[in-house]
């Protein structure tokens, strides 16, 4: 193509013209097709996603009827007299999960408001880094953090506390989680033209309550969402409560107690040598969907507070 | 132009010569404001500008203004772009303490109790809370009509209903926007129009008796209708408060004010009653720009 | 009531002060939760396990007795998964996200595209290493392979990557393309020309924080069956003979560092832990010298661009 363009002043005849045209013509569409066939590639990773889980599933669900799988309160498919109730791995993931939301969004709520409204430009992109390197770190090091450092330290507070338990392993998630919730909230946050501020200070309001009354409401969509987003983290979150929670059932809402969760039941049995088409390995997948499920839920739920609460500033 | 330029510098001594206190400014205005005082009856002094320069950064964006305010009256400040009317605007409730790098010199005094506003011992929201601001584009809060009009009071900590009921009402009242929207006070306030915005805007300041408003081009984002209402208002507000205004539009300056200071690359260039400078003006740039000459 | 007088404005604003100066406090111990709980797990990790830290412990297989064991094997097999990773990700990602920037028109497909990427950015790990299980190891028979794990974090790092494609492309102004479409170049010069090169230091960025973000996955790897024992290598990558690659090592089994820092984790005994330690304190290490680079480039290439 570049030696064409380049071959010579001398004027084209008609015909040489319209071939090459043609040629560039024929280059641009497969390039074009090309680029189409790579964004494709996304939409088949989430066909691909729900074929798996519904197809295993649907094999998992003609032994176990759907009905106890939602009501049994009992999960031991690895033991001779099974039971397939998602409830105790449900209770395991709320509450881990709860925990998580309780430490990140005050927190990271807290760190936004700083960092938007209160900080120097030169704290905050000083601060800014750390917080991303805290939520670049593998969530398998937080694991080990909790299990070594944090519920050691829990113990002392509160005697009697189990080795594995949700409440260290939520702690840390919530930890974990807070640079995806303050990051988010502060984009919002700084997303608010100044002139509204201005209109605000202008008034005699402190930082705080222009933060408060004027910033937080107009912000409201998208600190909702980061908010959104944060709890769906935690619902996934594997390798935190995989390696701090405990790797056995509880049918508990109790913090303090030893559970498992949907994800780090996956990783368990992923961990063992099942049979690919057994019902323990088509159990994984039923749990998988359970947990696709819920943090769709939670997506389709952030779509709509983007929609419904965003400002026209 | 440069001719203009050359002029100023030979004026400039005699104007730094005369550098008068609030007292002076009240008693006796500077060289610029002759016109006024030639006037016997000049309204008392709300607040003046004694040698006040602004830095943005190394910029100095005004140099040495020394200006009146009077109270009860309209103030205007016209001049083309970048000569630094908003600038000097913002400093009088210290918009500017907000960014950093800014830096005041001289002073910018509240009578009656002759305070410095630009003193750093005293708190910009002290300041902002005696002098109320409109800007430019309409800003309302992302809150409902009723409580961009109570914001001021809440902020005071203000919690009795009844009170803000009487107070947002009145000050609705007093930016002629009751009759638009006393049935729908819980609406949101995004869903006016620009001038009524606007005009809530205005409520926002009245509602916490401001001792002085400061407009910032208040119509330029705005519709002629709009315009002349927001025109019409100021000309009712002029009776209970003191009124600073900033505009480029030369034929409002003349509509609404009653005394107009025309400023130049951050520099005072003239100041007198409004009809006075736009009929007779003193020095030849004033006249050179509301001719239309240049600007 | 409101009062008008002086005093009473400044005790008000006294009191809003007093409230600012709590909020302002409450922040800044907020943020130093964030940056003690940092410095706490990292220097926790470098005194546990500083006495493992030797050269040895790169170099050797895990071994059943603690003082003996090493990374040898994890760090090599995340090596080699990363540039699975890298191979297959990169590409596909910045293909998608121009298409969707630079020829894309909306419409329901695209819509369908867009929203698509955003869900995914939100499916957790572990269903990727489902979805890994069920088609590539199964479907399409790679098995529990160096090449299963990569393609599986390449798919889970490609929403990032497309979303940095997409951020960097729309920085550019529409003023260089018009400039170039006016010299008659076409869609696709405009592209290769302009639009990949000038957004080259935000592309890199979104790949290398995708990157970091894959080293440290464990669950997706446990999922598609990585093992957690390995004392052996992949063969070499490079061969002996003509053409000098050698491709036998996608089909090998693998294990990983965050996987064999998870093994030592859940064992019971000390020895084993100050293992964790020193592995963890490299893993973090890896991320932290991927996002330096990512934060580095963002500040320095970036600034040479001015529009």
């Amino acid at each position: 193509m570049e030696s064409l363009e380049s071959a010579s002043f001398e004027p084209l005849r008609v015909s040489d013209r319209l071939a090459r045209k043609a040629l560039r013509n024929t280059k641009e569409r497969v390039i074009e097709a090309l680029l189409f066939a790579a964004a494709g590639v996304s939409v088949l990773t989430t066909v691909g996603i729900v074929w798996v889980l519904v197809s295993e599933s649907y094999h998992f669900f003609t032994v176990v009827p759907i009905w106890s799988f939602l009501t049994d309160t009992m999960w031991t498919p690895l033991f001779a007299d099974a039971h397939y109730g998602i409830l105790p791995l449900l209770a395991g993931t709320l509450t881990t999960s709860l925990v998580a939301v309780v430490v990140a969004i005050p927190l990271g709520t807290t760190i936004a408001i700083y960092l938007s409204e209160f900080a120097r430009p030169a704290v905050r992109e000083a601060v800014k880094p750390f917080l991303e390197l805290l939520g670049g770190i593998p969530s398998i090091v937080y694991g080990y953090f909790a299990l070594i450092v944090v519920i050691p330290l829990l113990q002392l507070l509160i005697p009697g506390l189990p080795g594995f338990n949700m409440l260290g392993a939520g702690i840390v998630m919530g930890i974990a989680i807070i640079p995806y919730v303050s990051s988010l909230a502060e984009d919002a946050m700084r997303a608010v033209p100044m002139s509204m501020r201005e209109g605000s200070y202008a008034m005699g309001g402190t930082k705080f309550q222009t933060a408060v009354r004027v910033v937080i409401p107009a912000a409201l969509s998208g600190i909702l969402s980061a908010y959104i987003l944060g709890v769906s983290r935690a619902v996934g979150e594997t390798m935190i409560v995989a390696v701090a929670a405990g790797m056995q059932p509880n049918f508990t809402m109790n913090p303090m107690e030893p559970a498992q969760t949907i994800s780090a039941y996956i990783v368990q049995v992923a961990l063992g040598d099942l049979p690919h088409g057994s019902i323990g390995y088509q159990s994984i997948f039923a749990a998988g969907l359970s947990l696709m499920l819920m943090t769709l839920l939670l997506n389709v739920a952030g779509h709509f507070v983007r929609r419904r609460y965003r400002e026209a500033y | 132009m440069v001719g203009n330029i050359a002029m100023r510098s030979i004026d400039r001594p005699d104007r730094q010569a005369a550098t008068p206190t609030a007292a002076s400014v009240a008693g006796a205005p500077n060289a610029h404001a002759r016109d006024a005082r030639s006037l016997p009856d000049t309204p008392p002094v709300k607040a003046a500008a004694e040698n006040f320069s602004f830095y943005y950064g190394q910029f100095q964006a005004l140099k040495s203004i020394t200006l009146p305010v009077y109270e009860k009256h309209v103030t205007a400040l016209i001049g083309p772009s970048g000569c630094g009317k908003s600038t000097l605007l913002r400093a009088c409730n210290r918009m500017h303490d907000l960014y950093p790098g800014n830096r005041y010199e001289g002073a910018i005094r509240l009578l009656p109790d002759n305070t410095n506003l630009l003193d750093p011992a005293v708190d910009p929201i002290e300041v902002r809370m005696r002098i109320g601001m409109v800007f430019q584009k309409p800003n309302p809060f992302p809150k409902s009509i009723y409580e961009n009009v109570a914001y001021g009071l809440r902020i005071r900590g203000e919690k009795s209903r009844s009170v803000l009921d009487g107070r947002v009402e009145e000050a609705l009242k007093g930016a002629a926007l009751w009759a638009e929207v006393a049935h729908r006070l819980n609406e949101p306030a995004f869903a006016l129009s620009g001038g009524q915005q606007q005009r809530l805007c205005i409520a926002r300041c009245l509602a916490t008796d401001p001792e002085v408003l400061l407009f910032d081009e208040p119509t330029s984002a705005l519709d002629p209708i709009a315009t002349a209402s927001i025109e019409e208002l100021i000309d009712q507000l002029r009776q209970k408060v003191t009124i600073l205004i900033v505009t480029h539009n030369m034929q409002q300056a003349a509509r609404v004010s009653d005394f107009t200071a025309y400023m130049y690359l951050g520099e005072l260039i003239e100041f007198g009653r409004t009809r006075q400078l736009f009929v007779n003006p003193v020095r030849r740039e004033t006249e050179d720009y509301i001719t239309g000459r240049f600007g | 009531m409101i009062p008008a007088d002086l005093s009473g404005i400044q005790r008000i604003i006294r009191r809003n002060k007093r409230r600012d100066l709590i909020f302002a406090i409450f922040g800044f111990i907020a943020l130093l939760i964030g940056v003690l709980t940092f410095l706490a797990l990292f220097l926790q990790m470098a005194f546990a396990g500083w006495e493992r830290l030797t050269p040895e412990f790169f170099t050797s297989f895990p071994s059943r007795r603690a003082g003996q064991a090493g990374i040898l094997s994890a760090w090599v097999g995340s090596v080699l998964v990363m540039l699975v990773t890298a191979v297959s990700a990169v590409p596909l990602g910045v293909a998608a996200g121009v298409y969707l920037e630079e020829y894309a028109t909306r419409s329901l497909v695209t819509d369908l595209i867009e929203i698509n990427v955003t869900n995914l950015a939100g499916v957790p790990s572990i269903v990727y290493g489902l979805l890994a299980l069920g088609v590539f190891v199964y479907a399409f028979g790679l098995g529990q392979s160096i090449l299963s794990a990569g393609l599986t974090l390449g798919l889970l790092i490609l929403p990032v990557v497309i979303v940095a494609t997409r951020e960097a492309i729309r920085s550019i102004p529409q003023h260089i393309r018009e400039g170039a479409y006016a010299l008659g170049a076409t869609r696709w010069q405009v592209t290769r020309d302009h639009i990949v090169p000038y957004s080259m230091p935000g592309i890199l960025t979104g790949v290398i924080i995708g990157m970091s973000r894959a080293i440290g996955e464990t669950a997706p790897v446990i999922t598609i069956g990585a093992l957690t024992f390995i004392a052996f290598l992949p063969e070499s990558p490079i061969g002996p003979e003509f053409p000098w690659l050698n491709f036998e090592w996608l089909k090998s089994g693998f294990t990983v560092m965050p996987i064999q820092m998870f093994n030592w984790t859940s064992r019971p005994e000390e020895a084993f832990q100050q293992n964790a330690a020193a592995a963890g304190f490299v893993l973090v290490l890896m991320t932290l010298a991927m996002n330096a680079i990512s934060i580095w480039i963002r500040y320095h290439l970036r600034k040479d661009i001015k529009w």
